[in-house]
């Protein structure tokens, strides 16, 4: 009986603890939520000598953890398909998500591990507290003469907190730059046609990342 | 693969450009058809408004990226790996602090004259104290560096796009920017370097210092794109857009960044204040 009340306390505190870390997640502001996930990610990344080494694999892995949570894959692959949303079947929507949800992360993991002596500046960001849409805007500096690459998040703020749902490389919004393939992929064979092709290019991408013994 | 400088001789390209003019001047008048609005209507009317020539631009892209993997890429990568970081810095900052003359330029014929006389700046200090423009001790001393050419100067001044063009050898432009490409060319003080063979290496060095710095996200944007030909097409349009509308509302946005970090300081003040009050005085 001793043993089960000390179990319901502990239970009791691990679900205020996560209770708390949530509400705090939820109170961040985006600015402050990007520089923490770069920062965690690209410290992690930099200590790892797995990475460092090119294991893929451990690249997968962290970012699972540490970006995942605070991106909203479902709107992204509504807003990439655009028009064409509406017209697939519930299931159809759930298969093109996931799959463009791998694709993205493939290709972030891919970015990341080509991460060495970058550093990241941030704009100056103040949002409005009513603000539910931001725009954070940061530039990566690499050690190559003169070369900055412009990097900036869309974020949108939902009953979870703030969660991004796009994201410009060197001016061009990956969204928009989808959006094109997308419908370019439809046009030529449905949404069939381009769940398929997500999914050849996933299965090819993945081969990158199956841990090399 | 926007490469803003040319190896070739100018008759060749002159050729291609005003080829690239005479096709887009022809088929300026696009029909917008207002039939059943289906998705393939959609998506073949914006191919025809930005990219007409999508049939030859598809080929010329298709030869880029075998010349690209056969030549240009390997050297680069030879180049990356084995000649000394500082060196690979020291040419890129050489070829760089020449183009800030044209950037230079380009600011004050977009009507930027903070940037303009920041680029005067950046040449004088680098070409004198960073030993011709080895060390980039300008950006150090913050005096940030700017990219402006010929054809970013004419859509600040309103002059259109036309037609999405892929150049042999140089990548993905727009008619404007190809024709403005062969002015920046004679606007860079490399082009009048002799010996013409001195000139020439230069050139193909600092194309492969340039590819070298791209040799990443080339292999990125691959993985990304399901077609890669329209992947590239639509960010690079994407990509001048952004910046022809940066250059416009240079003023304002300045201004804004300016009035934001203001805020933000007395957003601190304020808070440090609050603190202060707060805790008793001893």
């Amino acid at each position: 009986m001793k043993l089960f009340k000390n179990c319901t306390s502990l239970i009791a505190g691990l679900m205020l603890c996560l209770g708390m870390a949530h509400a705090a997640a939820a109170d961040e502001t985006p600015d402050s939520l990007i520089k923490r996930i770069s920062q965690e990610v690209l410290e992690s990344a930099k200590a790892d000598k797995d990475i460092q080494s090119g294991d893929q694999s451990k690249v997968l892995k962290l970012v699972e953890a540490k970006v995942l949570p605070y991106i909203d894959f479902q709107r992204m692959t509504e807003l990439a398909a655009g028009r064409n949303w509406r017209g697939a079947t519930p299931d159809q929507q759930q298969e093109l998500v996931k799959q463009f949800k791998s694709l993205l992360i493939f290709t972030y993991s891919g970015a990341l591990s080509q991460v060495k002596d970058q550093r990241l500046e941030y704009k100056p960001f103040r949002a409005d507290p009513a603000d539910t849409d931001v725009e954070v805007r940061s530039q990566v500096i690499t050690p190559r003469a003169g070369q900055v690459i412009e990097l900036n998040y869309r974020l949108a703020k939902g009953a979870n907190g703030w969660k991004i749902y796009d994201i410009n490389v060197l001016g061009a919004w990956l969204i928009e730059t989808y959006k094109g393939n997308f419908s370019a992929e439809i046009s030529k064979s449905g949404i069939d046609g381009l769940i398929k092709t997500l999914t050849a290019k996933n299965a090819k991408l993945s081969l990158n990342y199956t841990k090399k013994t | 693969m926007k490469l803003s400088r040319l190896t070739g001789r100018a008759t060749m390209l002159q050729l291609v450009l005003w080829l690239g003019l005479i096709s887009g001047c022809s088929t300026v008048s696009t029909t917008v058809s207002t039939t059943v609005d289906t998705v393939k209507d959609r998506a073949n009317r914006f191919a025809e408004q930005v990219d007409p020539f999508e049939k030859v631009n598809r080929k010329t892209f298709e030869f880029n990226d075998r010349a690209d993997k056969a030549v240009f890429k390997p050297v680069a990568q030879v180049y990356a790996d084995t000649v000394p970081g500082f060196m690979q810095t020291g040419i890129g900052n050489f070829f760089g602090n020449l183009n800030d003359v044209w950037t230079g330029v380009n600011s004050f014929l977009q009507g930027n004259f903070q940037d303009g006389f920041t680029d005067i700046m950046r040449v004088s200090v680098n070409s004198t104290f960073g030993f011709l423009g080895l060390l980039d001790i300008a950006s150090e001393a913050n005096m940030p560096k700017h990219k402006n050419d010929l054809g970013q100067t004419l859509g600040v001044w309103g002059v259109p796009n036309g037609p999405y063009v892929v150049i042999p050898f140089l990548g993905p432009s727009v008619t404007r920017d190809a024709i403005a490409t062969y002015f920046d060319y004679y606007g860079d003080p490399w082009a009048y370097m002799r010996p013409v063979s001195v000139r020439n290496t230069g050139t193909f060095v600092r194309l492969v210092d340039k590819r070298a710095g791209y040799l990443g996200s080339f292999s990125l944007m691959q993985d990304a794109a399901l077609d890669e030909y329209i992947f590239v097409r639509d960010a690079y349009l994407q990509r001048i857009a952004g910046q022809i509308e940066t250059r416009k509302n240079y003023k304002q946005l300045r201004e804004e960044d300016e009035e934001t970090q203001r805020q933000i300081d007395e957003d601190e003040a304020a808070a440090k204040a609050k603190v202060d009050a707060a805790t008793p005085k001893p």
